[in-house]
């Protein structure tokens, strides 16, 4: 039965759109979340590791300290600090603050160069001190 | 005709002021993971710190966690941090997983192994304090 909903407009699919700095922060946090979570998983085997004994901690460490690991460890504290970053922004949303679209934006900004500038004094850190 | 009333049909359908829980309870953990977070992160290059060699990496652990402060601050970083991720990826699958009998699988699956490994973690976190 013809009727008129079957030539409604469709709303474009995603990759229609040109990136902005909403979307995109928008997404990544979701990715972000998810690749949080693959990393709690990681968290349990250190854990773990560490309460079977000093042998089994010291293979998690090596793990953890060679090439993969440490490249794993990078893209989690990335993570971490975006999430964290963007979680403050979304619970000042939540509180019905900086949701005009120009400070919206600007925070996006600032939640990635807060997030970057986190990782990398991190990693300064724990290299001097290593 | 049931022999059901309809408040009995009604009844664990979930009332008003119990729909935003989820909602709710995500929010909570992640106001609790700010602070847990950066304590985590500064402790972990602590310990580094702590520990010189190899060997010592082990002793800078049980060290840490023998603290009872650490040790708490340790489980209630695990505790909220899974339960957040269970939360987060329940709203994930939601929106991206068809069919519902689908979702609902992979949901469930999900909740599980995030609450093996948080159980693990914490029992884990224990027996290194209690110098297991």
């Amino acid at each position: 039965m013809p009727t008129a909903t079957q030539n409604r407009p469709l709303s474009p699919h995603l990759q229609i759109y040109r990136p902005q700095i909403t979307s995109v922060l928008s997404i990544l946090h979701r990715m972000t979340g998810v690749a949080l979570t693959l990393g709690t998983l990681l968290i349990a085997y250190w854990l773990i590791a560490a309460a079977s004994g000093a042998e089994a901690f010291a293979a998690a460490q090596d793990w953890i300290g060679s090439f993969l690991g440490v490249l794993l460890l990078l893209a989690w504290s990335f993570s971490l600090f975006y999430h964290l970053c963007n979680g403050v922004r979304h619970l000042a949303w939540d509180l019905g603050l900086g949701l005009e679209i120009e400070t919206v934006t600007q925070t996006g900004w600032v939640t990635v160069a807060v997030a970057g500038g986190l990782t990398l004094v991190a990693w300064i850190v724990a290299f001097a001190v290593w | 005709m049931s022999l059901r009333t309809p408040v009995a049909r009604a009844r664990g359908l979930g009332s008003a002021k119990e729909g935003a829980h989820h909602w709710w309870v995500q929010r909570l953990t992640a106001v609790a993971l700010i602070p847990l977070t950066i304590w985590f992160v500064i402790s972990v290059i602590g310990m580094i710190a702590a520990a010189d060699s190899a060997d010592a990496g082990y002793a800078a652990m049980a060290s840490w966690m023998s603290n009872p402060i650490a040790a708490t601050l340790m489980i209630g970083f695990l505790a909220f941090g899974f339960y957040h991720a269970a939360l987060g990826m329940q709203v994930v699958y939601e929106d991206y997983i068809e069919p519902k009998w689908l979702e609902v699988a992979v949901n469930v699956v999900t909740r599980l192994v995030l609450a093996f490994f948080g159980i693990a973690s914490i029992v884990s976190v224990l027996m290194i304090a209690f110098g297991g």
